[in-house]
């Protein structure tokens, strides 16, 4: 059994009729209404998930298959676009709007038989690495509610981790899937660039953004990311490349396979406990049978730098669409630029306004070619260098954050502070590979620590494989601290 | 180290970017904004001369499909998102002039 986590056993007893999606989905309700301390969800969307389990069930009782995911219940972040529910991307800005479609994720869904049961609060449009940007409150880490989950997806996360929801989706364009899933605990996967179509994600930094499953398990990250997968035409950058063989890659072992630590990303600037547990599944893959070494990634000491600068760039010029003109807020005012100055002024938090600000003047005359057009030739860097480690090694191991959950307001007064959380993982952002952090024990204050699995573009195969023998693995790995550790390891 | 960017250009990038800062917010955002910048001092200061810029992670071509009329989106529900509209398009405030 390969595919397997409470999704993948919720769908197998579906299809197999041994329980209703109803009863999987109103589980599932019940537990987030009794969470509602935690802040996951921006919108609970109760009558329509309890329609769609019914009808799921019914076509069980007619002998039909309503497919992989039969009943599972899926959180969605709240910049994906649903039809039935509002979709805010937690900003004053979007409140109350209901986009005329859903979001090709959310169709293949559907097809796929799981049931989506409401939107998850996120930094404002994805910009945070805490969730504390959020325009309607925090969302509170289920393993410390004194602590933030991570973003910018924590409340995904935080649905995932606090057992409201087995699966989540979420959207990555410098780690907001990746850094969340390792703070709460949980596996979350960033897929290359191009493997989902982003049709109905609202967009972030284009270039960079795409949307991944979060989930307890690597099996049911997995599932699901074989659900969502996919070339769209209504995604002009989704590829039509084959998936590989999931299946067998979650079931083969790590014999042979050439692991390379990323030493820019394993040394100054990460936590001891973080690098700690980096060096435990480093030592448990070597006793695997993996070859193990250290690799060296020049340029990722500028991802950092160069994100900073293109991300900023991309939004400030997605992020224009909001003039108050076709949805969302509008500030009367007596012209038309006078209305759009008074929306925006309005309708964005403080972390939006920076970074369209910074991407504004990053692109501005006189300063494009100092700062935009450098960073673009450091994102050639980052990818050749990403090339010569792979011609060496199969996958690279890092971690997915320099620290455990952090506490509420650590980091809102510097912004630079909050960025540096984003520094092991924009790399496979810009570079446009797939990467997936696996909780592997905890680290200080009992707290998860996630280990990054990255893999060339298309590997999701074989970053899958060796993600897979972490997860295994972990079992047979002593614990720091026993008392500690086993609220981490809750998978 | 001069400063990396001054309170009046921070003002001057939101009006491009059609925002509106208070004095308060400028006296914030400036020093902020300037961090970041330093930060990526280390790029801005590399010789990158003979190395192409990477604006995507692939190389991107335009793709076109077949010019056959397919479903869109139903205008009368993508008006009723619009904060004020008037038969069948979105209305905004005079963009010259005076409100009639």
């Amino acid at each position: 059994m390969s595919f397997d986590g409470p999704a993948a056993r919720i769908a197998a007893a579906v299809r197999a009729g041994e329980r209703s999606a109803t009863s999987a989905v109103a589980e599932s309700l019940a537990a987030i209404d009794a969470a509602g301390e935690l802040g996951a969800f921006n919108a609970v969307t109760a009558d329509a998930a309890l329609a769609r389990a019914e009808a799921i069930d019914d076509a069980v009782a007619a002998g039909d298959d309503p497919g992989p995911l039969a009943g599972a219940p899926v959180a969605l972040k709240d910049n994906i676009c649903t039809s039935g529910a509002p979709t805010t991307c937690s900003s004053r800005i979007l409140e109350g709007w209901t986009p005329p479609y859903d979001a090709t994720v959310v169709r293949r869904l559907e097809a796929a038989g799981a049931v989506v049961v409401g939107k998850t609060n996120m930094d404002e449009f994805a910009m945070g690495s805490s969730t504390e940007n959020s325009a309607f409150g925090p969302t509170r880490n289920p393993l410390d509610p004194e602590r933030v989950p991570g973003g910018s997806s924590g409340g995904s996360a935080a649905s995932v981790a606090g057992g409201l929801t087995p699966l989540a989706l979420a959207s990555d364009t410098g780690g907001s899937i990746r850094q969340p899933a390792a703070l709460c605990g949980i596996v979350g996967m960033k897929p290359t660039y191009g493997r989902v179509s982003r049709y109905g994600l609202v967009a972030f930094a284009s270039s960079l953004d795409q949307i991944g499953p979060m989930a307890r398990t690597v099996g049911d990250a997995a599932l699901l990311y074989s659900v969502i997968a996919g070339c769209d035409p209504l995604d002009s950058t989704s590829v039509p490349e084959p998936l590989g063989d999931l299946n067998g890659a979650l079931a083969a072992d790590v014999d042979g396979l050439r692991v390379g630590i990323v030493s820019e990303l394993s040394g100054e600037g990460i936590d001891g406990d973080v690098l700690s547990r980096l060096d435990a599944a480093a030592t448990a893959l070597t006793g695997a049978g993996a070859y193990v070494g250290e690799v060296s990634v020049p340029a990722a000491v500028y991802g950092l730098s160069a994100y900073f600068l293109i991300a900023p760039a991309e939004a400030s010029s997605n992020l224009a669409r909001y003039d108050g003109v076709r949805y969302g807020l509008r500030v009367p005012a007596a012209g038309a630029v006078d209305m759009n100055v008074a929306t925006r002024t309005a309708g964005f938090g403080d972390e939006v306004k920076r970074r369209i600000m910074l991407g504004t003047f990053v692109l501005s005359a006189g300063y494009y070619d100092a700062y935009y057009a450098k960073a673009l030739q450091v994102r050639t860097l980052v990818v050749r260098d990403f090339a010569a480690a792979y011609e060496r090694f199969d996958v690279l191991l890092a971690p997915t954050s320099p620290s455990v959950a952090f506490r509420f307001g650590e980091r809102t007064a510097d912004p630079l502070t909050m960025y540096l959380s984003d520094a092991c993982t924009v790399a496979s952002n810009l570079a446009g590979h797939p990467a997936v952090s696996v909780p592997f024990g905890s680290g200080a204050d009992g707290l998860p620590v996630g280990v990054q699995v990255m893999a060339p573009a298309f590997g999701e195969d074989v970053m899958f494989r060796a993600a897979a023998a972490l997860e295994r693995l972990l079992a047979d790995v002593p614990r720091p601290d026993g008392a500690a550790a086993t609220a981490a390891a809750k998978p | 180290m001069a400063e990396r960017i001054s309170r009046d250009e921070v003002a001057h990038v939101a009006w491009l970017a059609r925002l509106q800062l208070s004095a308060a917010e400028l006296e914030r955002f400036t020093p902020q904004l300037g961090d970041v910048l330093d930060h990526a001092a280390d790029v801005a200061a590399l010789n990158l001369d003979d190395v192409a810029a990477t604006s995507h992670p692939y190389p991107v071509t335009n793709v076109l499909r077949d010019d056959v009329v397919g479903p869109v989106l139903d205008r009368d529900e993508v008006l009723a998102q619009a904060p004020s509209s008037e038969d069948g398009q979105f209305r905004v405030p005079p963009v010259r002039g005076e409100s009639p």
